[in-house]
């Protein structure tokens, strides 16, 4: 009933404005106002463009410098993003006075220069050295925006530092995995064609710098350290997207990635800073990757480097929560990787041993 | 030059046949459907754009209501959506994927390069240039019928039980290949390929058309020096157009052979579905080359008649010579040579080698320059202009107003240092929404309006225009200036839905805001396809010359026949911004007077030209005009 009232009010609104529409169309052809060169309201929409332009900056200036609810800049915890944020916001600064200036430039001139029938706009076709000052000018104001970008960005995309703590960030739909190389310090090799529903990641065992790795749900890393990812995906691309570390890359199946950054502020930290107790640093998917796309996210923990090494050393290695794989493991090789992987005291070891010889 | 002078000799020669011609009566099949008038093709490209623009903002309406509400009851979609629309009333994950991957397509080919292009460079070149029609008035047929074909298939693809593509308009393949990634990549997807391939084939037959007809049928005087800049830009467009298409069909025929006859030129090293594929040795990242090396050219063939038909309609309607005319061209030329080199800034972050992120990033932020170039010139025009604020006009300044907004925040996105952080989320979003998307529909809105009275014989209503742009104008800002803000703050784009991150529980208020935003934005369309339907027929008649144009389309009959000009083609003696000139008596000189004839306002240069002109019958005419 509610919504039958609503329409019958729409409908009767839009009936009424169409037929004012109608009359004072009939009346300015009565009147002649069509053979009017210039339109009846050159003035106000003139004043309109104006008082466009007044509201539209008071708002901009308004919503940028804290009248929005909720902070627009996420806070910082990497060392290159003090860089890149630092020339994000020259970069705004030089922008937005160029967006002002012309912005009022152009709705300014539409104001003043409004049609006046006792006037004639000035005949001026061109002039070569207006032209020559807008070309340069940009150009150079470019030019120091590109060298210092450029900068940065080989700084950030060139080869992560010796010590750099090396972690694989594994994508598949809907979420993400995070390999570490254990105690020997190197990951192993994979192989996508050994992925199955338990090594979700494909690692291949006769690689035996594949032993002690060991695999996490969540992503943590230390404190003031740098930290190598090296990025892969199982079915379709997907994107490590670290919003608080300012850092991005895709991950292809097929073509690994990498990306290395430094954090500088551990999730302890972070949640002094925020003075939010609940705070919790996020990795999401960037890149449209299916029906779940939106939900696909790990959480990352910063800790201090003490910290960090302690809970590196509780976790247990892939391979010794899955012994059954050590029958993937080349023979001359399963002595090792027992060892590798703390495998020495589980009792079943020796019959998944067993049942591989026999094979 | 041969076709001219054989084409001028048939005009003069065959007057009464062309007299003859307008009164021919054609039948209703040959008139309106299978036309080969150029000017009936541009209308049929503007209405079915129009009828697209509708369904491509309509899906927009719809996504943004999740957004703007997240799980929000949308049961009443239920009759058009069925199953999308899940047991509890909300919409369907992966139909919002649909939608956002069909509202990208839609738009950026349906509307803005068929809708914009396909009308006004059909329907301006021959007018403005003084011809009696296209080149090949054939081809320009079939290039509409192409059009048609492929926006059934696409049209049909939204109705497919698996649903359209969709994943997103770039299609970024393993995800397009694989119906086990998103239901999209089944039919939706097969249909999506098919549809393009009919489009590029359309929009190739086209740009063959405008390039020819521009090269070969001007008439005589109207050199390239003195072409309206619209001219300059649909023939520039048509060039990057058919320089870049068959790439994206190049991708494309790949895409196909990897989905459907087992290749692997995108593949590699795939484990989807429960089980490992044999595709070894493909690279996404080939795909994400080939797309973009058509994507980037595609934003300036969206972008450019739409500079072209502002300068046009800001220089008339401001009674002032376009400012910089030559520099007008050298900077759409140097914009048409850069787009070709700047594809990779897309993919910053794809995994491609950093070296070559870096040379994109110089080649990108040079783009810029001819670009800002543009933005002055238009300023300049303005200044001490006397303005016409007549509807066009005012989408005119609207799109220069885009254009430096989403313009700017390219800098951001063209540095590949800060686009790290803002790769792939709403700062992208905002940006192309309003340089390429806001800006573009601007041109097509401004067009309409400008050349509606050519088109139909009669005006547009006025004040609906003026209700509809303020209405459009402000509501596009409210649209898509917040999304900066949400960008800035990393929120990725695509997202069905941000109630599952910490990072991104912010903002709430300000998406249902947008949301509420467009949803008026686009009503107001609404009121301009009233106005564009009721004026065709009862709009007030136009007269010949509505805005005392200098160009040649208004020297037609208020209602142009086939062959657009009844007696002779008429000839060009000036360039087409003759507005305003010192010592003319009236504000403008259209382009057939010859200089001979306006000694009083002359310069020096042109009154040593007017010695050796040579006048021929037609412009006699005109100079007693």
């Amino acid at each position: 009933m509610f919504n039958l009232v609503i329409i019958v009010a729409v409908v009767l609104i839009i009936a009424i404005i169409y037929t004012i529409f109608r009359v004072s169309t009939l009346i300015s052809i009565a009147k002649g106002d069509s053979k009017e060169r210039v339109p009846a309201s050159n003035k106000s929409q003139a004043t309109l463009l104006v008082l466009f332009l007044v509201g539209g900056i008071v708002g901009f200036f308004y919503y940028s410098f804290g009248g929005l609810d909720d902070s627009f800049v996420q806070p910082l915890a990497s060392k290159h993003g003090v860089e890149t944020d630092f020339w994000f916001w020259v970069t705004m600064g030089v922008t937005c006075f160029v967006f002002i200036i012309t912005q009022i430039l152009l709705f300014g001139f539409s104001y003043k220069y409004q049609f006046d029938k006792d006037r004639k706009a000035s005949f001026y076709p061109h002039n070569n050295k207006l032209e020559l000052i807008w070309t340069a000018v940009p150009a150079v104001v470019l030019a120091f925006l590109v060298l210092t970008g450029w900068k940065i960005w080989t700084d950030i995309t060139g080869p992560a530092p010796e010590e750099a703590y090396e972690i694989e960030v594994f994508g598949y739909q809907y979420g993400w995995s995070f390999r570490y190389p254990g105690n020997d310090g190197k990951l192993g090799k994979y192989n996508y064609l050994k992925i199955d529903g338990t090594n979700q990641l494909g690692i291949e065992l006769a690689d035996k710098a594949a032993h002690d790795d060991f695999i996490s749900n969540q992503l943590h890393i230390p404190k003031g350290k740098p930290v190598l990812l090296k990025i892969r995906a199982r079915d379709v691309i997907h994107s490590v997207y670290m919003p608080h570390f300012r850092a991005q890359m895709n991950a292809v199946p097929g073509l690994p990635t990498k990306f290395w950054f430094e954090p500088t502020k551990s999730t302890a930290d972070m949640r002094t800073e925020t003075g939010n107790p609940e705070f919790n640093y996020e990795l999401v998917c960037n890149k449209i990757c299916g029906r779940s796309h939106f939900g696909m996210k790990a959480t990352i923990v910063v800790d201090e480097e003490d910290d960090f090494k302690q809970w590196y050393k509780d976790q247990e290695a892939w391979l010794k929560l899955n012994p059954e794989y050590l029958s993937q493991v080349p023979e001359d090789l399963q002595e090792v990787a027992i060892i590798s992987a703390g495998l020495e005291n589980i009792e079943n070891t020796q019959n998944v041993r067993t049942q591989t010889t026999s094979f | 030059m041969s076709i001219t002078d054989i084409q001028l000799e048939e005009s003069t020669a065959s007057h009464g046949d062309d007299h003859h011609d307008d009164h021919h009566e054609q039948s209703f099949i040959s008139k309106y459907i299978f036309s080969t008038d150029h000017k009936m093709i541009a209308k049929q490209f503007l209405i079915t754009g129009i009828l697209w623009a509708v369904i491509g903002g309509g899906l927009s309406i719809i996504f943004r209501l999740q957004l703007g509400f997240p799980g929000v009851d949308l049961t009443w979609l239920k009759p058009i959506l069925g199953q999308w629309i899940q047991e509890e009333g909300t919409l369907d994950p992966e139909f919002y994927l649909a939608l956002v991957t069909m509202h990208g397509t839609i738009m950026v080919f349906f509307v803005l390069t068929a809708g914009l292009s396909g009308t006004f460079s059909n329907f301006l070149i021959p007018l403005q240039i003084g011809a009696r029609d296209m080149a090949s008035g054939f081809m320009n047929m079939l290039s509409y019928w192409f059009f048609f074909l492929s926006s059934m298939i696409m049209f049909i693809s939204l109705f497919l039980e698996t649903g359209p593509a969709a994943g997103g308009w770039t299609v970024y393949p393993p995800l397009s290949v694989f119906q086990e990634a998103i239901q999209g990549s089944g039919a939706g997807m097969t249909l999506w390929l098919v549809s393009m391939v009919f489009f590029i084939a359309s929009t190739l037959l086209g740009g063959v058309n405008y390039i020819s007809t521009v090269i070969n049928l001007r008439t005589k005087g109207m050199s390239f020096s003195r072409m309206p800049l619209t001219i300059w830009a649909f023939f520039i467009t048509a060039v990057i157009g058919l320089l870049s298409f068959p790439v994206l069909v190049a991708a494309a025929l790949l895409l196909v052979f990897d989905r459907s006859f087992g290749t692997s030129f995108y593949l590699s090293e795939i484990f989807i579905g429960g089980e490992a594929l044999p595709n070894i040795g493909g690279s996404p990242i080939l795909y994400q080359h080939l797309f973009w090396f058509l994507g980037h050219p595609e934003v300036y063939i969206v972008l450019l008649p739409a500079l072209g038909i502002t300068s046009e309609i800001i220089s008339t309607n401001s009674r002032k010579p376009i400012f910089g005319y030559k520099a007008m061209i050298g900077s759409m030329l140097a914009i048409a040579f850069l787009s070709f080199v700047v594809w990779a800034h897309h993919m910053f972050v794809s995994g491609l080698n950093p070296f070559l992120g870096s040379i994109f990033m110089f080649l990108t932020l040079i783009i810029a320059v001819p670009s800002a170039v543009k933005a002055f010139n238009y300023i300049t025009t303005l200044w001490r202009g006397n303005i016409v604020f007549t509807p066009a006009m005012l989408f005119s300044i609207g799109l220069v107003s885009f254009f430096i907004s989403g313009g700017l925040t390219g800098l951001f996105l063209g540095n590949s240092a800060l686009d790290i952080n803002l790769h792939d989320t709403y700062f992208v979003v905002a940006h192309f929404h309003l340089v390429m998307g806001s800006a573009s529909f601007f041109g097509l809105m401004a067009g309409v309006y400008h050349w509606f009275p050519k088109m139909f014989g009669r005006m547009m209503d006025e004040r609906m225009g003026y209700i509809h742009f303020w209405l459009t104008f402000v509501g596009v800002y409210l649209v898509f200036f917040p999304l900066h803000y949400i960008g800035i703050a990393g929120f990725p784009r695509r997202y069905y839905a941000f109630t599952n991150f910490d990072s991104f529980s912010s903002f709430g208020d300000l998406n249902t805001f947008v949301s509420i935003a467009a949803i008026l934005t686009f009503g107001a369309q609404f009121l301009f396809m009233y106005n564009f339907f009721n004026s065709i027929f009862r709009g007030r008649k136009a007269p010949k010359n509505p805005w005392n144009s200098t160009t040649l389309e208004w020297t037609t009959p208020v209602n142009p026949g086939h062959g657009n000009w009844p007696g002779a083609i008429p000839e060009v003696y000036r360039w087409p911004y003759d507005y305003s000139k010192p010592g003319a008596e009236e504000d403008f000189i259209p382009q057939t007077v010859p200089l001979s004839s306006t000694p009083e306002s002359n310069l020096p240069h042109e009154q040593e030209l007017a010695k050796n002109e040579v006048v021929s019958d037609a412009g006699k005419v005109n100079e007693s005009h």
